[in-house]
């Protein structure tokens, strides 16, 4: 697609803000103000950003990922979500009852992911069927992230083969991070290219470096395009590096020196501060501005979550159906 | 005119399908072909955009059910056989079954397992899975041992908003038949157990096809002079604890079976309970009776020893009854 200085500022400003917010995930985790874990999506963010910004929430079906907060604030995810979920706050989505990244609002477009790798892929393509045989498509598209790792599932194997044989508006986006929590690529998958994959299962294919910011905007964004535009389902792959442990229990330090110095090394924040400046679309005050803005922001919903109660087992009523308990149980 | 459970349980999805527009079928070879056992036979003929054939992917048929769900539809899922669900098993209890509780939207999606044994069958296709699905908190699990039950739960459990797991048992298929098997004398709510048959000296209490095989058991041991009651829990989430220490109080004795494997399960839930509430009311050691701990063998005189028969019941009562 031809990138729009619009598009651009919007997949950048989600990646700044969504860097500044995790970095407070952090500090929370390590002060044990967040108990669990903390998944972070750093060096991911422009692969993130690029297919949540180019989503419309409301309209589109977003399934995100654990290393996917920069698309979350691209799609348009209240931060109050976030930061209500990993503090523990009765009024956040979760209510207490799921932690961290497995959050959501499945009637607004959001799928809240489970913990089991692939899951997520059949389940947006059921909720496009439905919309298919309600005859509400209206354009929408759904779209999924997933890392290496996760490709070697067999939910996603189905997932994937069930929504190429059903042509589905999806767009598949692979995180190939070159480790599954300590697990190198190699012993993941054997092809040259998890790109090969697409033709296989009858997906249009895209490749992208995940650290070059405008590219993944461009690539990604031209994916969501062809989806809406009716051209099936597609798949991107973006190469890159994940630049930190699993989660912020994990120092990463499996991973050796020369990836880490190599080119997939690099922090797609960087990169993409110098594309914008360079082509004159972003300037170091306006940087600056969404910086101090996403950090008010960022304290604001901290503090207001951090002030609201924990759920109280006592109040709990420990439900799992909606029609509450039958008497005999 | 006479109607087998398979009809009841195809009548059941017509009327699903004529009576809401957010029902759809979706399952292996159920469109055109009308699915292994027929249960969908001309279904897709009516409605051809809500009878959907799946790919051999039962993870991805119960997450697109799942979503679909979401989506404001009431999916009814074939699983071919009911040991296939152990494929889709991740996304029925973590997904399905949790995601009402975690984010407060419920999935109304019915997961239609063909199950138990028939002769020859073997291992893969002749399995009850009801007590696993039963572990997980957030799943109905229905397991009807006659046509009416068939027809009416069924119906019943794809109003439900919650996932629903129906035990459909393949024995019964063509076999059982009834004549009234939509009218509303012989309808229960889910969540009731039945008195099949009322007795005086012990309680069979059962599910499913094993029903029937109790009440061969009971009719056995007529003659005999004892008076055998059995409970059908049509139900084993949720499970009737009041029927069945109602009826071991007039008993005294209390027998459990069922046709799925002896570790824990269904009957041990029983046996517990009753413990538990009934205690005082019991005049021996409640006994369980299930099916061997093998896996379900071929062969049809191995299979028919595998599972509890009339005789086998016979001669756990009569223990029960010597104590």
């Amino acid at each position: 697609m031809d990138l729009t200085k619009e598009h651009a500022r919007k997949v950048y400003r989600a990646m700044v803000t969504a860097r500044l917010l995790e970095a407070k995930f952090s500090s929370l985790y390590k002060a044990g103000q967040i108990v669990g874990g903390v998944y972070l999506g750093k060096g991911q963010e422009a692969v993130s950003a690029s297919i949540g910004g180019r989503l419309e929430m409301g309209k589109d079906i977003f399934a995100p990922l654990i290393r996917d907060q920069a698309g979350r604030t691209a799609f348009g995810e209240d931060m109050l979500d976030a930061t209500r979920t990993y503090l523990g706050s009765v009024k956040g989505p979760m209510r207490g009852r799921d932690g961290n990244i497995h959050r959501g609002r499945p009637k607004e477009g959001l799928i809240a992911m489970i913990s089991h790798l692939g899951t997520s892929l059949s389940v947006l393509g059921g909720m496009l069927k439905a919309r298919q045989i309600q005859g509400r498509m209206d354009g929408c598209v759904g779209a999924t992230c997933i890392g290496d790792g996760a490709t070697s599932t067999g939910s996603f194997h189905e997932g994937l083969n069930y929504v190429a044989v059903e042509k589905l508006p999806v767009v598949v986006v692979v995180a190939d991070n070159q480790f599954a929590y300590s697990t190198p690529s190699s012993k993941q998958y054997a092809c040259d290219d998890l790109i090969d994959r697409a033709k296989g299962y009858g997906l249009v294919g895209h490749s992208v470096d995940g650290t070059d910011t405008l590219a993944c905007a461009s690539v990604i964004g031209g994916a969501v395009d062809a989806a809406r535009r009716g051209e099936g389902p597609q798949m991107v792959v973006a190469k890159l590096l994940r630049l930190g442990g699993h989660g912020e229990h994990d120092d990463g330090s499996y991973i050796p020196e020369e990836i880490r110095t190599s080119h997939y090394g690099r922090d797609c924040i960087e990169v993409g501060k110098a594309q914008l400046f360079e082509r004159g679309w972003l300037s170091e005050d306006e940087l600056a501005e969404w910086e101090n803005e996403a950090k008010r922001e960022v304290q604001a919903a901290v503090t207001k979550a951090q002030k609201e109660d924990a759920p109280d087992p006592y109040r709990e009523d420990w439900s799992s159906l909606s029609r509450g308990s039958f008497r005999n149980w | 005119m006479s109607v087998t459970y398979i009809d009841a349980i195809k009548d059941a999805q017509y009327k699903a399908l004529e009576s809401d527009e957010s029902v759809f079928i979706y399952g292996q070879d159920i469109g055109a072909f009308g699915g292994a056992f027929k249960a969908t036979k001309g279904l897709q003929d009516k409605w051809p955009e809500r009878v959907m054939d799946a790919p051999i992917s039962e993870d991805a048929m119960i997450g697109m059910a799942i979503g679909a769900a979401i989506e404001g539809m009431r999916p009814i899922i074939e699983m071919q056989f009911a040991d296939f669900s152990s494929v889709g098993f991740n996304q029925i209890v973590n997904n399905a079954a949790t995601h009402y509780y975690r984010t407060g939207v419920p999935v109304p999606i019915t997961v239609r397992m063909p199950s138990g044994g028939t002769p020859g069958s073997g291992p893969f296709h002749s399995q009850s899975i009801e007590a696993i699905y039963s572990h997980y908190p957030g799943c109905v699990v229905l397991t009807p041992a006659t046509v009416s039950d068939a027809y009416h739960m069924l119906l019943e459990g794809v109003a439900m908003d919650d996932p629903v797991i129906y035990c459909e048992h393949k024995l019964l298929y063509r076999w059982l038949k009834s004549d009234d098997y939509e009218g509303d004398g012989l309808r229960l709510p889910i969540g009731k157990a039945r008195v099949t048959r009322p007795g005086k000296h012990a309680t069979v209490v059962t599910y499913s096809a094993m029903v029937h095989e109790a009440v061969r058991a009971a009719e056995m041991l007529q003659s005999e002079g004892w008076e055998i009651e059995v409970v059908d829990l049509r139900s084993v989430k949720p499970l009737d604890t009041d029927t069945v220490v109602a009826s071991v109080a007039r008993t005294g004795r209390l027998l459990a079976v069922g046709e799925s494997f002896p570790w824990g399960g269904v009957t041990a839930e029983i046996v517990s309970r009753v413990m538990k509430e009934g205690f005082h009311l019991l005049d021996a050691p409640p006994m369980r009776l299930n099916a061997k701990d093998s896996p379900i063998p071929y062969h049809p005189k191995l299979w028919a020893a595998h599972r509890p028969t009339p005789e086998s019941i016979c001669h756990a009562l009569k223990e029960l009854l010597a104590y």
